[in-house]
């Protein structure tokens, strides 16, 4: 007779800086499958996991922003083929989380066909979006830029939820602190597809943990520009937009946005415009008055 | 007569995870982090220094912030080239001028020159210089040399304080730092400091122990107090928390005061006004609203 095998089960910790550390506080939140069996202990992050995940994304925009968008694009593009090469571990999760598994295949599927999707418009949006505009006696040239460290709020719709807010931000040269309170065991593989996909390490950085716990913190620190909310009672939201005021964060309330199909506007949503202005004398085709 | 010290590698080791395990809270961490502020030689080392680069540390040396309530630092350490300057800026103000010299950061000349060019600095207003040891000629044994050469300085000058720069990163072994720090001593150093800032490592918190413990053998035996001065990778708020712990552990309130003891450091006034922000106003501050240098 054999005994029985022991498993070898993976630690689910957080995304910070392109590592996995525990939680600061080293407190985990028990993750349940349909049944109620405890499935595996998730890390609970804190607010100081918060700062410090705000800090590395802060660190990491300004080499993100400056890629060129081709660049970017190829990266979003890789990510997605990391998704793919882990499709059978991620759809295990899902089902383990309450997924029914075509469900949770299609969910994956959506998924990857998102990510394809912003990678498309990396190299293209400004494209569609900047404007040149000849004033009396002068041009202005309108383009758009990233506006910063963005802070998400995960929906509760499994990967293909996480990505669809994940990747309009990113895509348009932002970096991310992602706050998933659900399905913590998905995001930390998604994780795992981010760290082995050529992303800078602090561009993405995902939290497990409760959203009642560190949205205060999202919406007041100083160094997030964006605050991404796309889901949770009205008094989270109100209060979120209320500290989000100290700093002129912009507030996207998603809750009404069918995100999850992918759109342009989603990523033009985390840009700003900047407008400069240059003269330009009439004869500038003469090549005679300078 | 000096003596070689041996010290115990991980028992340093074991006193320094003691020390950084620590955590340090509330009304205390606001008090500690004014104290640091208050503490720092707001340095500027760079051969690309500037009069205007040294007039805006000075302005940022007499006030770090405007948005929370910081006092000012303890002085201003520059090159002798720009002594002056930094004399004119900081004219009527509690902040002190300190000047590297003696070759800094290599120390490879005469010692005619390193004394001229302390007298020059001393004449152009510094109030305390900071020289660094011959470190080739202590690695090679010859001791009283290095000890007559400190000697030679403190002589030089006058009424400024002298800081001795032991750059620790060369020195090898926990055994020579002790011997330098008790070299300096001897021949009338009134601070010791660690590094120059150019060499890896810098400032580190075992170094610094051992650095501690011969100025409390020092202060126990003579009764004469010697000032401590950490420089070089100290950059955020939770380190220099951590020195002032050790300080206060290995020697007492008497040297938590600006008077002796200094953060020779760049940037770490930037994460202190950081850090107070968020214990002032209670929101995580951006970092791209304080000025960098």
């Amino acid at each position: 007779m054999t005994a029985a095998r022991i498993e070898v089960l993976k630690t689910y910790k957080l995304f910070i800086n392109g590592q996995f550390p525990r939680a600061e506080s080293g407190r985990v939140m028990s993750v349940r499958d349909s049944k109620g069996k405890l499935i595996a202990n998730a890390g609970k992050a804190s607010r100081k996991d918060l700062r410090e995940a705000v800090s590395a994304a802060r660190t990491a925009f300004s080499g993100w922003m400056n890629k060129s968008g081709y660049n970017r694009g190829q990266i979003l593009y890789r990510l997605a083929e990391m998704i793919a090469t882990k499709k059978l571990q991620l759809a295990e999760e899902l089902i383990s989380q309450g997924f029914q598994r075509t469900k949770a295949l299609q969910n994956i599927e959506a998924a990857i066909d998102v990510l394809v999707y912003y990678s498309g418009w990396c190299d293209k949006y400004n494209q569609v979006v900047s404007t040149i505009n000849p004033v009396a006696g002068v041009h202005n040239f309108s383009s758009a830029e990233p506006q910063g460290v963005v802070g998400i709020v995960a929906p509760k719709e499994g990967l293909l939820g996480m990505v669809a807010v994940l990747a309009p931000v990113i895509a348009g040269g932002n970096t991310a602190v992602l706050v998933c309170e659900y399905f913590p065991l998905t995001a930390i593989t998604f994780a795992e597809c981010i760290a082995t996909s050529d992303m800078s390490a602090g561009v993405v950085n995902i939290l497990t943990g409760e959203l009642k716990e560190l949205h205060p913190h999202i919406a007041s620190h100083q160094e997030i520009q964006a605050v991404l909310f796309t889901g949770g009672d009205a008094a989270t939201k109100k209060s979120m937009m209320s500290a989000a005021s100290a700093n002129v964060k912009r507030f996207n309330d998603w809750s009404r946005v069918r995100y999850l199909s992918p759109k342009l506007y989603h990523l033009t949503a985390f840009q700003e415009i900047k407008t400069t202005w240059h003269s330009v004398e009439s004869g500038i085709t003469s090549g005679q008055k300078y | 007569m000096i003596k070689w010290v041996p010290i115990d590698q991980s028992a340093v080791d074991d006193r320094i995870a003691r020390i950084t395990a620590r955590s340090i809270k509330g009304a205390l961490k606001t008090d500690l982090l004014k104290l640091a502020v208050s503490m720092t030689d707001l340095t500027t080392l760079e051969g690309k220094d500037t009069a205007g680069k040294v007039m805006q540390l000075c302005r940022k040396a007499l006030q770090p912030s405007s948005l929370v309530s910081v006092p000012p630092v303890a002085a201003v350490c520059v090159y002798p080239s720009h002594v002056k300057t930094a004399v004119q800026a900081l004219t009527h103000s509690s902040v002190k001028v300190a000047s590297v010299a003696t070759g800094f950061p290599s120390g490879n000349t005469s010692l005619k020159i390193k004394c001229d060019e302390t007298k020059r600095a001393v004449g152009d207003g510094a109030q305390e210089v900071d020289m660094v040891i011959s470190r080739g000629k202590f690695l090679a044994g010859e001791y009283a040399y290095v000890t007559d050469e400190i000697a030679a300085i403190k002589n030089a000058c006058g009424r400024a304080r002298l800081k001795v720069i032991l750059e620790t990163g060369e020195l090898g072994t926990l055994e020579h730092v002790r011997l330098a720090s008790d070299l300096a001593i001897a021949a009338g150093a009134d601070f010791i400091k660690t590094s120059t800032g150019k060499i890896q490592p810098a400032a580190t918190l075992p170094v610094t122990f051992v650095m501690l413990e011969a100025i409390a053998e020092h202060y126990d035996k003579t009764g004469r107090q010697v000032g401590m001065k950490p420089a070089g990778g100290i950059s955020t708020s939770k380190q220099a928390l951590h020195y002032l712990t050790l300080v206060y552990e290995v020697l007492g309130q008497r040297w938590l005061t600006n008077e002796w003891f200094r953060f020779g450091a760049s940037s770490l006034v930037n994460d202190l006004v950081l850090q107070m922000h968020k214990q002032q106003l209670g929101t995580y501050y951006n970092r791209d609203k304080i000025s960098i240098d």
